[in-house]
């Protein structure tokens, strides 16, 4: 049967290379309480939820055409479950940031039929606003300190881990294992059967639609499953700050503007671009910290340039080079020697 | 009478809310684009208002002569530099563009003028009211709702009895045959936008004299104004109004329930609104 002198590959040396690199990376960096500082442990473990966030935004955004400027809405709700959970309800904390994604799943549900009425532009501020819905809400909850949020108590902080290095790299790894659970999930998502409709779906909707792909259904999943992904991720990142109010919970700059900005400059639409995305705007936030708001101004022409110039990003740039590609998704055909 | 009170003070709130919205409205109209930025331009209004004001001494409204071409300016520079470049079948360019272009304005705004709130001085007009049927209206929303009123018959006018309104609605319509027709589009996307910034000045100005404002807050005025253009429906500037005065009702008689209640309040009529008759109360175009 070996007549045909084509065959069709899937991966490619390239890949192959940058998985044995990316094993290596992985080991390296969960060995990090032994060989890091604690501040720049902080600060990989900041990457790791960023890179995250981004990851799903670019499965929304990218893949499923959801352009959401409200992400902030699934980062705050997951913050508060961790809160109210533990606090109200006794959980420890592993156990209510699960089910905080469980629960950031359900009340996604409403929210998609009802935003998904609008279309384009007016879905991304629709977004928006369920986002500002959700502050003003919490922010009634008295509770859970009103406008002015609460701490997270000492006992259930301790319950944790009682010594704080042990906690410390405990914060760590639940980040580093939230990223690689969040980039390997979207990665084999992308390569199911599901994953092909919805890069269809990407490509040409009309054309996909004709070929019998549900949209509504497979961009309402995307939605879902983002949501939880997402506000399992805003409970990470507030059960390292161990404070919570709306304003920092539903802050439209931190959880969403920034994200954006990652995946724009990385390289929207590939599993690369937020990698890319977020050690550049890591590397710029490090280095002009100092600068103070003339950082972000920076970072918004930075956004914008890329955005006209190089819509694909500096991935985009880097694979139309290379022909490159580490996350093996597509197939490709070649002929035999 | 106090409910009442609470419906007549929100459908005037509600002249500033179309204030807010009409140069969405114009810009989605004329080329489909939804400017993530407007909010933060409607601020940049009120600063320039308070340049203009400090520099020179003039009462705020008087500052409009000045800060109405100024704006306008910076509309067709910004559409013709920047935003022309974005427009296309794909909606994600003008969307992430006028995000960037958010953040940009927000944080020059926070280094010119700190995030120290400001307020635009109208003297004796800030506090004057008078009396109607038992109800005490002040003049400064009854004078803004006017002015929203003036606006849109205005807007309204240009659309449909000028040469440029047929210009507007010609590329609208078609970018294309327009173009073969012999309208420059870019020219004309240029002067849709002028417009629309023209509006934001006069909108930036009346929130300055109305409340105090910094640099922050134009994220929550381009929800206003989102949610009254889908309220009344897309490409409709009286449906615009009407959503305007729907939001602007809702809010005061959720802040008569509970103070804390006002701007959730306008946010869930928006959602039910949505829920009830998603393409809003007078649709015009299908989104």
């Amino acid at each position: 049967m070996n007549t045909t002198p084509y065959s069709v590959t899937r991966s490619s040396q390239a890949a192959r290379i940058a998985a044995i690199l990316g094993a290596v990376t992985l080991v390296v960096l969960i060995a990090a309480p032994w060989w890091a500082g604690r501040a720049d442990m902080r600060l990989m473990g900041e990457l790791f939820l960023y890179l995250s966030l981004a990851t799903l935004w670019n499965l929304m955004a990218g893949y499923a055409g959801l352009v959401s400027v409200g992400q902030q809405a699934y980062v705050g709700f997951g913050g508060y479950m961790l809160f109210a959970l533990t606090m109200f309800g006794g959980l420890h904390p592993l156990a209510a940031i699960a089910l905080a994604g469980i629960l950031g799943a359900l009340i996604s549900i409403p929210v998609a039929v009802l935003i998904f009425r609008l279309r384009g532009a007016y879905f991304a501020i629709g977004t928006w606003v369920i986002a500002e819905v959700f502050r003003l809400g919490f922010a009634q909850v008295s509770a859970l300190g009103g406008g002015s949020g609460s701490s997270l108590p000492v006992a259930i902080v301790k319950s944790l881990a009682s010594k704080r290095a042990m906690r410390e790299s405990l914060s760590y790894w639940l980040a580093l294992g939230a990223a690689v659970l969040v980039i390997s999930a979207v990665y084999l998502f992308l390569r199911s059967r599901k994953g092909l409709a919805l890069t269809a779906i990407r490509d040409n909707e009309m054309a996909a639609s004709s070929l019998g792909i549900d949209i509504w259904r497979t961009k309402f999943i995307v939605y879902v499953v983002t949501s939880a992904f997402t506000a399992m991720i805003g409970a990470l990142i507030f059960l390292q700050k161990l404070r919570i109010s709306p304003d920092a919970a539903f802050s439209v700059n931190d959880w969403t503007a920034f994200v954006i900005f990652i995946v724009v400059i990385g390289g929207i639409g590939t599993i690369e671009g937020p990698i890319i995305g977020t050690l550049v705007f890591f590397l710029l936030r490090e280095t002009l910290a100092d600068l103070g708001t003339t950082y972000l101004i920076v970072l918004g022409v930075v956004a914008i340039v890329v955005m006209l110039k190089a819509p694909k990003g500096i991935w985009g740039l880097i694979r139309s080079r290379f022909e490159l590609q580490i996350f093996p998704l597509g197939y490709r055909v070649t002929k035999r020697n | 009478m106090d409910w009442l009170n609470a419906i007549v003070q929100g459908t005037l709130l509600g002249g500033l809310y179309a204030l807010f919205a009409a140069g969405l409205s114009l810009i989605f109209g004329v080329m489909r684009l939804v400017n993530i930025a407007h909010g933060d331009l409607i601020v940049l209004g009120a600063y320039l208002g308070l340049t203009v004001t400090t520099a020179t001494g003039l009462h705020p409204l008087m500052a409009l002569a000045i800060v109405v071409p100024a704006m306008a300016l910076i509309g067709y520079v910004l559409q013709r530099g920047l935003l022309n470049q974005t427009l296309g079948d794909d909606l994600l360019p003008p969307l992430l563009v006028t995000f960037g272009l958010s953040v940009i304005i927000q944080n020059a705004l926070l280094e010119g003028y700190t995030a120290d709130p400001q307020k635009l001085s109208a003297g004796g007009l800030e506090t004057a009211s008078f009396a109607v049927g038992g109800l005490t209206l002040g003049v400064l929303p009854a004078v803004t709702f006017a002015i929203a009123i003036a606006v849109i018959w205005g807007l309204q006018w240009v659309f449909y009895h000028t040469a440029l309104g047929r210009a507007f609605r010609a590329v609208s319509d078609n970018q294309d045959i327009a173009q073969l027709m012999g309208l420059n589009k870019r020219h004309i996307f240029g002067l849709a936008m002028a417009l629309a910034l023209a509006v934001t000045a006069v909108a930036g100005i009346l929130l300055g004299i109305r409340t105090s404002f910094d640099p922050s807050i134009g994220g929550g005025r381009l929800i206003f104004g989102f949610e009254a253009v889908i309220i009344g429906g897309l490409g409709n500037l009286w449906g615009t109004l009407a959503g305007g005065v729907i939001l602007g009702v809702a809010q005061t008689i959720g802040a008569k329930i509970d103070p804390g209640w006002q701007i959730l309040a306008g946010h869930i009529a928006f959602l039910i609104i949505l829920a009830v008759r998603p393409n809003g109360l007078f649709p015009r175009i299908s989104a």
